[in-house]
């Protein structure tokens, strides 16, 4: 199946041309840098989406606008059936976050501040039931879902996903039709050795295998450089925490998203070898 | 299919006695006019056979036809006892495997050396390395460029270069040698030797076919036949062409 990658010395003097020649590899190193930059990208904006995701799935607060109350309705919290992980947030973290927000005022005491109760809500708790009870106690307090507060956010993850992956298969289209471009400059070019060997009975899969060797070994190469400085760009992103920062709630990268990215360069030397192959076969058989 | 007036039976055994055999074909380039026209003849298995004619009478064509780098327009060519007509292109190059050319402008590979040239043939054919080394120098050495086996063809001179292409087109001993003009290039000595190798090969059951304006190189290979071109039709005076041949009803 991979007979065609080893060839005897003489077949490789065929195209008079060493690995690496010509602009090929390089054109692959660029594309797979990009490919894997930003695949890691969205493969990160997904795994962050997920852990958003499955950490508001059960999570719900009770906003008392005015703040009093704070302990009867946390009574009732606690006792309300299917209700876990109770807890106040405490003052001074609700006013930390005003002051980022609103700056050095938010810290000021004249600022009426909410108070807030957060909990997981499990199977068999009635959340209607606890806001009835809640809105008894503390008339304008509500029960808000987390998830229904980060619907929007986690709507824009998914959207920079789906252009991420638009992305790649661009970039992967892209490194395609560069390809292509490639063997059909090859072919050009040795075409008067081509003829040669047609004329003395070589098949066009000879004449291909050499071809698709070259490009095969160009695009291996070139994927593993792209692939070797965009491993570099990434890891110095991630120790700087420009990457995994707090902005997107610690992005990281799980080993089934490393794997992934791992097989880019491969995935693109064959994607790059099929192509080359198909362009080349296609391209002599308009010859006689 | 089988070309009509291919075979003949020998004993209960199909012989065949033709090379090739051309039936009403014809060859046009693109919308032109038709340069080969109405070719009908055959060449007996073992013949030899010099093609003459004017500049521009369709000499080259005719070759390219018979070493397949073209495909008539019309009529029926049968080469070795098979109708090229339906042959797809995937079975050509087993009919090519099986015919030497030795080319007008030489077509030697540039950046192969001597040797790597002479051995294209063999290694095409799947032959090893081991295979190869004995044949090649020893045909090399034939040709006088056993001294000159690692130089590219850009550092030989026209004669050299003509005669490592003669070494390529005979290494694999074919059943067909196409040459268009082989001595144009060679001085008379070398001229001699490599007449001498084309009936040599002939001898050993080659079918030769020559295009040439050397008078000296007909003159000088008895028995040979003559196809006269002349204005891309085959003049067969003697009927010693025709197809079918004489007697043959």
């Amino acid at each position: 199946m991979f007979g065609w990658l080893f060839i005897s010395p003489a077949e490789r003097r065929l195209l008079g041309t060493r690995p690496l020649q010509g602009p090929t590899p390089w054109l692959i190193a660029i594309m797979t840098f990009s490919i894997m930059i930003v695949a890691a990208a969205g493969l990160a904006l997904a795994g962050t989406a997920q852990r958003m995701s499955s950490g508001a799935a059960a999570r719900y607060s009770v906003q008392i606008p005015d703040g009093g109350k704070l302990a009867q309705v946390m009574q009732v919290v606690r006792s309300s059936r299917g209700v876990a992980n109770a807890e106040a947030v405490p003052e001074s973290e609700m006013r930390q976050t005003l002051e980022r927000w609103l700056g050095p005022a938010g810290a000021s005491a004249d600022l009426p501040v909410p108070a807030l109760i957060t909990f997981d809500a499990g199977p068999g708790a009635d959340l209607k039931a606890l806001a009835t009870r809640v809105a008894a106690i503390a008339p304008g307090a509500r029960v808000i879902a987390h998830r229904e507060a980060l619907g929007p956010v986690l709507k824009s993850l998914k959207a920079l996903q789906w252009i991420a992956l638009a992305l790649v298969v661009l970039l992967a289209g892209a490194c395609a039709a560069a390809v292509v471009l490639a063997a059909k400059g090859a072919l050009d070019t040795h075409r008067p050795t081509i003829d040669i060997m047609h004329g003395i009975g070589a098949t066009d899969v000879q004449v291909t295998h050499l071809f698709q060797r070259k490009i095969a070994i160009d695009a291996l190469i070139g994927s593993l450089v792209g692939a070797a400085v965009a491993t570099v760009v990434l890891l110095l992103l991630a120790a700087t925490s420009a990457f995994a920062g707090e902005l997107m709630g610690g992005a990281t990268l799980g080993a089934g998203d490393l794997l992934a990215l791992a097989a880019i360069p491969l995935l693109l030397t064959i994607l790059a070898t099929w192509v080359a192959r198909t362009a080349v076969l296609t391209a002599l058989r308009t010859a006689l | 299919m089988r070309g009509q007036w291919q075979g003949a039976r020998v004993k209960g055994r199909l012989v065949l006695t033709s090379v090739a055999e051309f039936d009403s074909v014809g060859l046009r380039y693109g919308t032109g006019a038709e340069v080969l026209r109405d070719l009908d003849f055959r060449l007996s298995k073992g013949g030899f056979y010099f093609l003459t004619g004017p500049s521009g009478a369709g000499k080259t064509s005719l070759l390219k036809l018979l070493y397949l780098a073209q495909r008539p327009t019309r009529g029926r060519i049968s080469l070795f006892g098979d109708d090229l007509t339906a042959a797809s292109r995937d079975e050509l190059p087993h009919f090519r495997r099986r015919i030497g050319v030795v080319f007008q402008d030489f077509r030697l590979v540039r950046h192969l050396s001597a040797f790597d040239n002479v051995a294209l043939p063999l290694r095409i054919a799947g032959a090893s390395e081991e295979e190869v080394e004995g044949p090649v120098r020893e045909m090399l050495a034939w040709v006088g460029l056993a001294d000159r086996a690692s130089a590219r063809p850009p550092t030989l001179s026209g004669g050299e270069q003509q005669r490592v292409a003669i070494a390529r087109a005979v290494i694999n001993r074919p059943e067909l040698l196409v040459a268009d003009e082989p001595t144009g290039n060679v001085d008379a000595d070398m001229a001699k030797r490599l007449l001498h190798l084309f009936t040599s090969l002939n001898g050993l059951g080659t079918t030769v076919v020559v295009a040439t304006h050397d008078v000296g190189l007909i003159s000088a290979t008895p028995g040979a036949r003559m196809i006269r071109l002349e204005g891309g039709a085959v003049s067969d005076p003697t009927g010693e062409l025709r197809n079918p041949p004489r007697g043959v009803a």
